[in-house]
């Protein structure tokens, strides 16, 4: 678990160095996450390493968006009196975003023929 | 014997009590969702959410000194992101049969989230410093910080549009793809981690695990795409 641990938090690492060395507008956990499947798709045995850590930690990625919500209710007074079409641009568009990236995807899959494959 | 004050006291400062309220706020949430038989509108991170700042407010306690608590918790955001390498790993073959579904959902999805919110807030005369904190709302909350204040956004109030896009995304999602039919996996997960980054993705991971794997790219791709597209999808409406 410690070497799982450490190599995970390694690619946090090296993420968060290259992406501020850089100056890419890129998340260093993003940046991370890369260098991740990269290190899988090169060193062998690193995924069976990596596995039970990280989907301990993917289990409940619920969770982790718990403390910084706590700290968005402290703020909703900063939506001040665009409130309510605040409110209203987030639901409406984050409807119609799913619903367009959805069915674009469907509708490109069907013409390009990569539908899915029934398992 | 010490009194129930003195020993709140003490147990407030420290990080323990926070951060034993955090995951007993969560361990309700998630009962409550299992309970209603893991119905997408029992949201555990909106009710854990709404039991702590009840808390906070009926205690009096200040959010730093919470999240003094609640930081290991928040801490493991960086970890989690890097571990979607192993759900995006395993769904590698299929994602690479996907690529053009997948770019073109992305540039869809994602001028749709920023195009349609600016408008409607545009439409309702929401302008200058409002308007920019809400063009990055849906990629992921550092993403979205970040691109915020280069457009002269405020980072407060796009961390709140951020969350708030979110809880919506993984509210809406399931009756949303539901009533329109689409039941490809790929599809559903994609689409929401591109409209309602991690929040959206936690909840993909809920319903399906290739869902989870698309979502988590969806997500990973718009914060690479937001940082780009946001300043011509804004100066449109400026």
């Amino acid at each position: 678990m410690i070497h799982a641990l450490l190599v995970i938090l390694g690619a946090q690492l090296a993420g968060e160095a290259i992406a501020q060395a850089l100056g890419l507008p890129l998340p260093g956990p993003v940046l991370g996450l890369i260098l991740l499947v990269a290190g899988f798709a090169t060193i062998p045995g690193l995924l069976a390493l990596v596995r039970p850590v990280a989907q301990g930690i993917l289990g409940h990625l619920s969770l982790l968006f718990v403390p910084a919500g706590v700290g968005v209710v402290g703020h909703l007074d900063r939506l001040g009196a665009s409130g309510l079409p605040l409110i209203l641009a987030i639901v409406l568009s984050t409807v119609l975003a799913i619903a367009v990236g959805a069915l674009v995807f469907v509708g490109v899959a069907r013409l390009t023929g990569a539908e899915e494959d029934r398992e | 014997m010490t009194d129930f004050a003195e020993i709140w006291t003490y147990l407030a400062r420290g990080p323990l009590l926070w951060l034993t309220a955090t995951l007993a706020a969560y361990s309700v949430g998630d009962a409550l969702f299992r309970a209603s038989g893991r119905k997408p509108y029992v949201n555990a991170v909106l009710i854990s959410v709404v039991l702590l700042a009840l808390l906070l407010w009926a205690t009096g306690t200040p959010y730093p000194t919470y999240f003094e608590g609640a930081q290991f918790v928040h801490f493991l955001l960086g970890p989690a992101t890097v571990s979607l390498a192993l759900p995006l790993w395993e769904a590698l073959p299929r994602l690479r049969r996907a690529a053009l579904p997948i770019l073109a959902a992305l540039l869809a999805g994602s001028a749709t989230a920023a195009g349609s919110a600016l408008a409607i807030a545009h439409a309702f005369g929401v302008t200058g410093e409002t308007l920019a904190s809400l063009a990055a709302k849906s990629a992921t909350a550092p993403v979205a910080i970040g691109v915020a204040e280069a457009l002269g956004g405020s980072p407060t109030l796009t961390a709140v549009l951020v969350i708030l896009t979110g809880i919506t995304g993984a509210i809406v999602a399931t009756p949303l793809l539901n009533a329109l039919r689409i039941r490809d996996w790929r599809a559903r997960g994609l689409a929401v981690g591109v409209a309602a980054h991690g929040i959206g993705t936690a909840r993909a991971f809920q319903v399906n695990p290739t869902a989870g794997a698309f979502a988590g790219l969806g997500m990973g791709l718009n914060a690479i795409l937001t940082a780009l597209i946001a300043p011509y999808v804004l100066s449109i409406f400026l």
